[in-house]
């Protein structure tokens, strides 16, 4: 193991060490790190839950196509073969005689419809494409709009979008939410080793003198703002599956009255080491900062 | 060698604490630096150490003009020379071993050589057996050699020390130069500024004089 490898293992031992000689103040700086880093944490996986809720959600990313009253077997048949063609997704086929029959067992609706002397409903296909964006679905229905003998198709892209634009505004207001709390966590860092470099001014003074470079006196400190900030990371996982845990049969119970077995989900792999990676970055920044600015004084 | 060309030192405000100093330390000489207080002499070592730059003139230690030399290289260069201060500049947070292993630690010895080696330094100024005492626990005299312990534990060929008995008993101070005596008979340039130059017994010292910044002939 060369010297480099060396020093920096050692480097990472004297940061534990000076985090561990005051667990207090350690502990206080992580639980602020770990709140701080929650709050978007949190408002991120609650946009999470709300879109797979959103996509799950029957009736949203349907396309109704409704043939002319009368079509020929054949025009539907045809039909279903360009769709077959275009679509990928799934879709179903409701015959006009089903979707009478549909109506019939709606309540209030038997006596009307058997008061017409036939059944007025035309042939129709349901579609669920996979990709349920937006402009993806208002393109669908613009092509399928096209085909001869369909009379109409309908999208509910109002409600998609007024959907999509809560989401984004969510997203957005949680962004900068990160940002701030991003902001806020540099500045703990920042405030947390500029105290240990007040505290070791002694004994960076001493090393200078007998040959320290500033990359050996730097190193500790850097590895203490990582370590606070990964922890706080930490902090902020436990605090979020806590809280997930907590809410969840509540959630649970209040989906099953609307039919739904709807459950908030954690943050899968990536965004599960986002807080720690995001954490450590963060620690790193705000102590590379307080520490250049509390050498360049003491110089 | 160590040698001095027209040095001057002008601190902010003016006050000139060198002023056009020339002299040439041959390696393995031991000197002292001699004059009232205020004279220079602690100036003239921290040029020495590279501690401070001169104002103008140049300055070559140990092969290296100090003059020119790069901010990064000069950690480097401290490496190969031992400084001993006047206030010793303890860690009083740790015990002595520890003291002496951070010249060690700094230039990336394996743990276990660093403390085989910290050990031999405190055992050449007799505080092997007080390893584990904290500064605050040691005496003036022992407070001294241990700083001696960490100035030589790199194993400098130069060793800088500012006013070393200034604190210290006749007794101390006695162990102490025959410590700096020990070190020049093996090799090692010594240079001793203080205000009270001492006789040592068996060693004939070369005596340089400062006067109000300048060199007295």
């Amino acid at each position: 193991m060369n010297a480099w490898f060396r020093q920096h293992f050692a480097a990472f031992f004297r940061a534990i060490r000076r985090l561990a000689a005051a667990p207090l103040n350690t502990l206080l700086s992580l639980l602020v790190i770990g709140i701080a880093m929650t709050l978007p944490a949190a408002g991120y996986v609650f946009l999470d839950n709300i879109r797979t809720l959103g996509a799950n959600h029957t009736g949203i990313q349907q396309i109704s196509l409704f043939m002319q009253t009368g079509s020929s077997a054949q025009a539907v048949a045809a039909v279903r073969e360009r769709i077959d063609e275009r679509l990928p997704g799934q879709w179903r086929f409701v015959p006009r005689d089903e979707a009478l029959q549909q109506l019939k067992n709606t309540e209030g609706m038997a006596e009307i419809i058997a008061a017409l002397p036939k059944n007025p409903l035309p042939d129709a296909f349901i579609l669920e494409p996979d990709d349920a964006s937006p402009e993806n679905m208002e393109s669908l229905r613009a092509e399928f709009a096209d085909f001869s003998d369909v009379a109409h198709v309908q999208l509910d892209s109002a409600w998609i979008k007024r959907f999509n634009a809560f989401l984004r505004l969510g997203v957005q207001t949680v962004n900068l939410l990160a940002l701030v709390f991003a902001v806020g966590l540099v500045a703990v860092t920042f405030n947390t080793i500029r105290l240990q470099v007040l505290a070791q001014a002694e004994e960076i003074e001493v090393a200078r003198l007998i040959g320290a470079t500033d990359a050996f006196i730097r190193r500790p400190f850097y590895y203490s703002g990582i370590l606070q900030g990964a922890l706080g990371g930490l902090a902020a996982l436990f605090l979020l599956l806590s809280g997930l845990a907590i809410l969840n049969p509540s959630v649970t119970q209040l989906a099953a009255l609307y039919g739904s077995d709807f459950t908030l989900h954690p943050p899968g792999f990536v965004y599960f080491s986002l807080p720690v990676i995001l954490g450590a970055f963060l620690g790193w920044l705000g102590a590379q900062l307080s520490v250049s600015l509390a050498l360049r004084h003491m110089q | 060698m160590i040698a001095g060309s027209h040095l001057v030192k002008r601190y902010l405000g003016g006050f000139e604490a060198i002023r056009d100093v020339s002299f040439e330390i041959a390696a393995g000489a031991m000197i002292l630096i001699g004059g009232h207080s205020g004279a220079g002499k602690t100036t003239l070592l921290k040029l020495i150490g590279a501690i401070e730059r001169p104002t103008s003139g140049s300055l070559i230690v140990g092969g290296q003009n100090l003059t020119a030399l790069r901010n990064s290289a000069l950690p480097f260069l401290r490496r190969n020379l031992g400084l001993v201060f006047q206030n010793q500049k303890l860690l009083f947070d740790r015990p002595a071993l520890e003291n002496v292993l951070l010249p060690l630690e700094i230039i990336g010895l394996p743990l276990r050589e660093a403390q085989r080696r910290a050990r031999a330094a405190l055992d050449k100024v007799g505080l092997l057996a007080r390893e584990k005492a904290y500064p605050i626990a040691l005496s003036g005299g022992e407070q001294q050699r241990l700083a001696i312990a960490r100035a030589v534990v790199n194993r400098p060929s130069v060793l800088l020390v500012d006013e070393p008995t200034a604190n210290l008993d006749e007794g101390s101070a006695r162990q102490v130069l025959d410590l700096f005596a020990a070190f020049n008979q093996v090799g090692v340039t010594v240079v001793i500024a203080t205000h009270a130059p001492r006789e040592i017994p068996g060693r004939d010292l070369r005596l340089m004089t400062l006067d109000h910044g300048q060199l007295l002939p």
